[in-house]
């Protein structure tokens, strides 16, 4: 789609808390998910207890809330294929990639190949990556 | 608000859409459908169960460009645009279809 009318701008969202126990996590993702329509450069930060949020094998049945975790799979459809893990917010809760869901995307521009969303980066990495936004939503 | 289904009571809200997901079956969906005003065809039912399998896996209803884009891939290019799927549902593919086929209203839509 083409950018008319509007200037495209870089947009963060930072999610820095545990998925359930408080509205944050999910509120944050209806707001990408709408926010998508709108044709920007979008990409998410997860940092802190934020990297829960993408863990495999969530179970809220104990909770009684829903399991909302399957629909950042959908992330992809949307067009939102850049996502950030703070490589020492997992290392700090020992955790890694691979207890991570694996999220992609297809590459319209490379004959719709399925390719990876999630990238694992330093401190130092997210500084420079928040730096080149316009704006920045904090979850 | 309840909707009558070959005498049982189904209870929606004041949109229509249903309130348990779980009370969703064919008859339902044939019934929302006939307060809609719409016919259902095969055309309609592939639209209604893809968005059911969409949920099913991701939780959500997909915003119309979404389901337009996944209905192309799935069903053919000819079916994957918005004129085809405004013609099967005029009141919006998102909303209506999903109405019929029991979900939620999609995230995004007012």
């Amino acid at each position: 789609m083409s950018d008319k009318g509007g200037t495209v701008k870089k947009l963060m969202y930072i999610n820095r808390k545990a998925p359930y126990g408080t509205i944050y996590a999910l509120e944050s993702l209806e707001v990408v998910l709408i926010g998508a329509a709108f044709d920007q450069n979008i990409s998410l930060a997860f940092i802190d207890d934020g990297v829960y949020q993408l863990a495999k094998g969530q179970n809220t049945e104990a909770l009684g809330v829903k399991n909302f975790s399957p629909t950042y799979k959908a992330l992809g459809d949307y067009d939102i294929n850049k996502i950030y893990v703070e490589k020492e917010s997992l290392q700090a809760r020992g955790l890694n990639q691979d207890d991570l869901m694996a999220l992609t995307y297809e590459d319209e521009d490379d004959d719709w190949a399925e390719k990876n969303s999630i990238h694992i980066v330093s401190t130092k990495e997210m500084s420079d990556i928040l730096e080149q936004q316009d704006v920045v939503f904090s979850f | 608000m309840a909707l009558d289904v070959g005498g049982k009571s189904v209870e929606t809200d004041e949109e229509g859409y249903l309130t348990n997901r779980d009370d969703w079956d064919e008859e339902v969906a044939k019934a929302i459908a006939v307060a809609e005003g719409l016919d259902m065809s095969n055309n309609h039912w592939d639209v209604v169960n893809f968005l059911r399998e969409y949920y099913e896996e991701y939780q959500i209803a997909p915003a119309v460009r979404v389901l337009t884009k996944a209905i192309g891939k799935k069903l053919g290019k000819d079916k994957g645009n918005s004129k085809y799927l405004y013609e099967l549902f005029p009141y919006g593919p998102a909303k209506q279809a999903c109405k019929i086929a029991g979900l939620p209203k999609p995230t995004g839509c007012v």
